[in-house]
């Protein structure tokens, strides 16, 4: 196992290097500038922005500006934002905790919520719960989540006047009324991206267990007398996880990079907003280092479903 | 027909959602009409120091630096104006008022000397800054060392390369020496970008350290300011809360104990945040599409349009020069002149079929006024009667003149000379305005017999600088293009004559020429060079309305709305009076709300 973990580690280096570089070149070759809000205003003449691409380091090849990124990559420093001049790493820092909390909790929540129905749908296939759970998990992955976000504002924040629709960073959660704010201004985002991912995995689940329920270990775990919920649970539903796990286990990294749309539509900023406005600035340090973090945890994390796999299947052997 | 089609759209979501309480969204209490350009004139009220509770400011761009002379955007300056201010201010009528000086410098009281070319600033004694140190000449002094480093890159520079020296006469006195005589002896110091930096906070951070160290990168992000507010915390990219800061000159003021400046989101959510629900005190250009701000504003209920004037003219810009891309690298060079832009009938034409009153009206709304001319506003122009006038649609004279010039309706309707079709290849910008403007002008075209292919290219890259960008204003590789652009100060001679032979913007140059057009004229050029000379403010005047006229002759530019800002307040704040000289935010310290 330690071996097989080593040596996945020692082939993610040249994959992560090879992403890197595709990346940057991708980045180098697409049109925009950084100080492109500029360009209609006379008052920043050509000559002005010249200057302040070449103090950014564009105008260098772009191989040189490779190497010039990933050496101070190795170094822990991942250079500045041309936007706000400041450290790409701690922008990146602040924009993590609201991230993980709206967009982490409604992972969470959607596998919390996707499984028990994914299961009680397969018991019972074609029954009134799995036609109602079906409609919704259709309904919840066709919908793109900026109407259901708008749909949400115009009937909660906009009508009843109940939820913001501004999301407030800055709350400190410090007393029970701090933590209500904090839940109410956290449901929408949170239902919307909920309602989104618990559509696909309840799908995948159900299909898991239907696939398992037939099988012929499962007619011995019955006649050896066990009880149904045992059957279900110790038996069907363990062996129907490992699908699920690599859904889940790759989706994790998502959470990371945030969610554009909803983040956008709430005015959360995190991750997901600091990533499309850097492309649209064409602030390259600072898309490098998201993407380049996320390609990281996607390798990661097909490593953990690997090795997830060998704890819930102990046929699977490494070696 | 736009009104429809939203409230079309409302009762598709109340089915949806099976929620007839959302049908209610079209209906609710009327609110009073929006105010016209001009706004509400801030009355001095004296309010007092802190005893407002938190101002809420709505920018959907979200402010990422403070420190204004490193920022690439108006929110950037916006955010920074609580905190930093300059020593004067450019107030709505164009004229400067004092902020850290006693008074302004003119001839009259000796402050301006030798024809404009030294200024002498008496700075007020009682400024302190946020830390309570005080303010005084050698922070001014340094604010202009900070930026005549070329290596600070400064994205403030221009308002300091003319500069020969700033010294300190004494601790509250200084001097600024131009290089050259100037008619705006001003231009340095004062307005959005004239920020005043602290000297003790930036000390070590001029040239390349301004980006790259790590103090200076702390201090660009939270600069000490001389403002009625300092700053409490502030997350690039998202939201920056502020808090009074105790050693502002002024007693009385500010009236809010707390500001949160959040960015963000999009134009249309700001608008209803601030005329429907509430949700905050203050949004920002609310470029909202006509129908659907009109609806927010006289139903919303919570806050009221305020629209003021700017110079910002949307307007087409006319290719001189063939960009036919079997030129290759010859492209766009003044050697190869349009096949058919450069006869005057067909610019002519092209102008006369267009309506500008349609598209200000049903697409600009509120925020859009149609306009003959570039100067259509004070002092150069007062009033719609005298900026709209003469360029009315005329579908006949410009089929007329395209007949005169000899072009002939081919089979398919379009008009051919010589075996040359009238086809035009029209880009702009994507933004859902401009590609409806498109989509009007190209139908009137149809209709005089010329042939539009539309293009649109995504904002970033429309207007970037890069010299391998194809797609951008600099090259323009179309035959028509589309921007927004206005002069930054009231006088309008700096702006106008960026469109100088000269300044063709051509390979050689690596299209970073700001005359796109390509456009030469003689008279022009001349006129500018004569304006450029002048020091004498009524004359310059008469040159920018002579300029803008052989624009208007020659066809060069085709305006089509003049464009005032709009934003939202709340109908229980007072005391603005925002100035399109000056960032929205210069008078905030006078704001307050009323119960």
């Amino acid at each position: 196992m330690g071996t097989y973990i080593l040596r996945r580690l020692v082939f993610a280096v040249p994959t992560l290097i090879g992403i890197s570089m595709i990346l940057f070149l991708i980045l180098a070759l697409a049109p925009g500038d950084p100080l492109a809000q500029f360009a209609a205003d006379p008052s920043v003449p050509p000559e002005v922005r010249e200057n302040i691409r070449r103090q950014l380091g564009l105008d260098d090849p772009i191989h040189i500006q490779y190497l010039k990124w990933f050496r101070s990559m190795i170094s822990g420093d991942w250079g500045f934002s041309f936007a706000s001049r400041a450290p790409v790493a701690s922008l990146i820092w602040q924009r993590l905790p609201q991230t993980l909390l709206v967009v982490g909790s409604a992972y969470v929540l959607s596998v919390l919520i996707a499984i028990p129905i994914g299961v009680l749908s397969s018991i019972r296939p074609y029954s009134w719960f799995d036609n109602i759970a079906t409609t919704f998990a259709f309904v919840g992955f066709s919908v793109p989540t900026f109407f259901t976000g708008l749909v949400l504002i115009l009937v909660f924040s906009v009508n009843l006047r109940w939820l913001p629709f501004i999301y407030d960073s800055t709350l400190r959660v410090n007393s029970f009324e701090t933590f209500i704010l904090q839940i109410k201004q956290m449901i929408m985002p949170v239902t919307v991206l909920a309602l989104f991912q618990t559509g696909a995995m309840t799908r995948f689940v159900r299909s898991a267990m239907l696939d398992n329920l037939p099988q012929d270990y499962t007619r011995t775990a019955r006649s050896k007398g066990l009880a149904e919920r045992t059957v279900i649970i110790r038996h069907v539903l363990r062996n129907s996880l490992i699908p699920v796990v690599t859904l889940v286990a790759l989706g994790v990294p998502t959470i990371f990079s945030g969610a554009i749309v909803t983040e956008q539509i709430f005015r959360i900023n995190g991750i997901g907003e600091l990533l499309i406005k850097s492309i649209q600035n064409s602030d390259t340090p600072v898309v490098m280092a998201i993407t380049f973090i996320f390609a990281t945890l996607v390798v990661l994390f097909n490593l953990i479903a690997d090795v997830i796999y060998g704890i819930l299947d102990p046929r699977i052997r490494y070696d | 027909m736009q009104r429809h089609r939203n409230r079309r759209t409302l009762h598709l979501l109340g089915l949806l959602t099976i929620l007839s309480l959302l049908i209610g969204a079209c209906a609710g209490p009327a609110a009073p009409a929006a105010s016209g350009p001009g706004a509400p004139a801030a009355e001095p009220v004296r309010v007092g120091r802190g005893v407002g509770d938190t101002l809420r400011i709505l920018y959907w761009q979200a402010p990422t630096i403070l420190n204004t002379h490193l920022a690439t955007g108006t929110k950037d300056f916006d955010a920074s104006r609580l905190i930093l201010e300059p020593l004067a201010a450019i107030g709505p009528d164009g004229s400067y008022v004092p902020l850290l000086v006693e008074e302004i410098p003119t001839v009259a009281n000796g402050g301006v000397e030798d024809n404009g070319r030294i200024i002498t600033w008496k700075l007020r004694k009682d400024v302190k800054w946020s830390d309570g140190t005080d303010f005084t000449a050698e922070d001014v002094v340094f604010t202009w060392q900070y930026c005549a480093d070329p290596k600070t890159a400064c994205t403030t520079a221009t308002y300091f390369v003319d500069i020969e020296n700033v010294e300190a006469i004494d601790p509250h006195t200084v001097r600024v020496t131009w290089k050259t005589p100037r008619a705006n002896p001003y231009f340095a110091f004062t307005s959005t970008n004239g920020r005043i930096i602290q000297k003790a906070q930036f000390a070590n951070c001029i040239g390349e350290a301004a980006s790259t160290a790590e103090e200076c990168q702390k201090a660009n992000l939270a600069p000490i300011g001389t403002g009625p507010y300092k700053l409490v915390e502030f997350k690039p990219g998202d939201v920056v809360t502020y808090e009074i800061n105790e050693h502002y000159r002024d007693p009385d003021k500010p009236f809010y104990k707390n500001v949160i400046f959040k960015g963000g989101g999009d134009a249309t959510s700001a608008a209803r945040a601030v005329l429907q629900t509430g949700d905050t005190d203050w949004a920002w250009n609310l470029q909202v599409e006509a129908a659907v701000l009109q609806q927010l504003a006289e139903q919303g209920g919570a806050g009221d349009l305020v629209i003021y004037n700017t110079a910002n003219v949307e307007r087409l810009l006319i290719n001189f020069t063939n960009v036919d891309p079997a030129l290759g690298d010859e492209r766009g060079q003044l050697n190869h002149p349009h096949p058919f832009l450069t006869d005057i009938n067909v610019r002519k034409a092209l102008r006369a079929a267009i309506d500008n009153r349609t598209i200000a009206e049903q697409l600009y709304g509120p925020a859009g006024f149609p306009t003959c001319h570039l100067l259509w506003y004070p002092p150069y122009r007062s009033g719609i009667e005298e900026f709209y006038s003469g360029c009315e649609q005329d579908l006949d004279e410009a089929n007329r003149l395209l007949d005169e010039a000899g072009w002939v309706r081919g089979p398919d309707g379009v008009r051919v000379k010589d075996g040359m079709r009238l086809s035009l290849l029209f880009q702009t910008s994507v933004n859902p305005l401009r590609q409806k403007t498109q989509e009007l002008i190209k139908q009137w075209w149809a209709e005089i017999g010329v042939e539009t292919e539309l293009k649109s290219v995504d904002a970033s890259v429309f207007f970037g600088s890069d010299a391998g960008n194809p797609d951008n204003i600099g090259h323009f590789f179309a035959d028509i293009q589309m921007y927004t652009t206005g002069a930054s100060e009231p006088d309008a001679i700096t702006h106008l004559c960026q469109w100088v032979s000269s300044e063709a913007s051509q390979r050689e140059n690596e299209w970073r020429g700001n005359n796109n057009m390509r456009w030469q004229n003689a008279e022009f050029d001349a006129i500018c060079e004569q304006a450029r000379a002048s020091l004498d403010p009524e004359e310059r005047r008469q040159y920018a309305l002579r300029l803008n006229d052989i624009i208007n002759e020659d066809v060069a530019m085709i305006p089509l709305v003049a464009r005032p800002r709009v934003a939202g307040a709340a109908k229980t704040l007072k005391g603005y009076n925002p100035s399109g000289w000056d960032s929205e935010m210069w008078d905030v310290a006078n704001w307050y709300s009323e119960r």
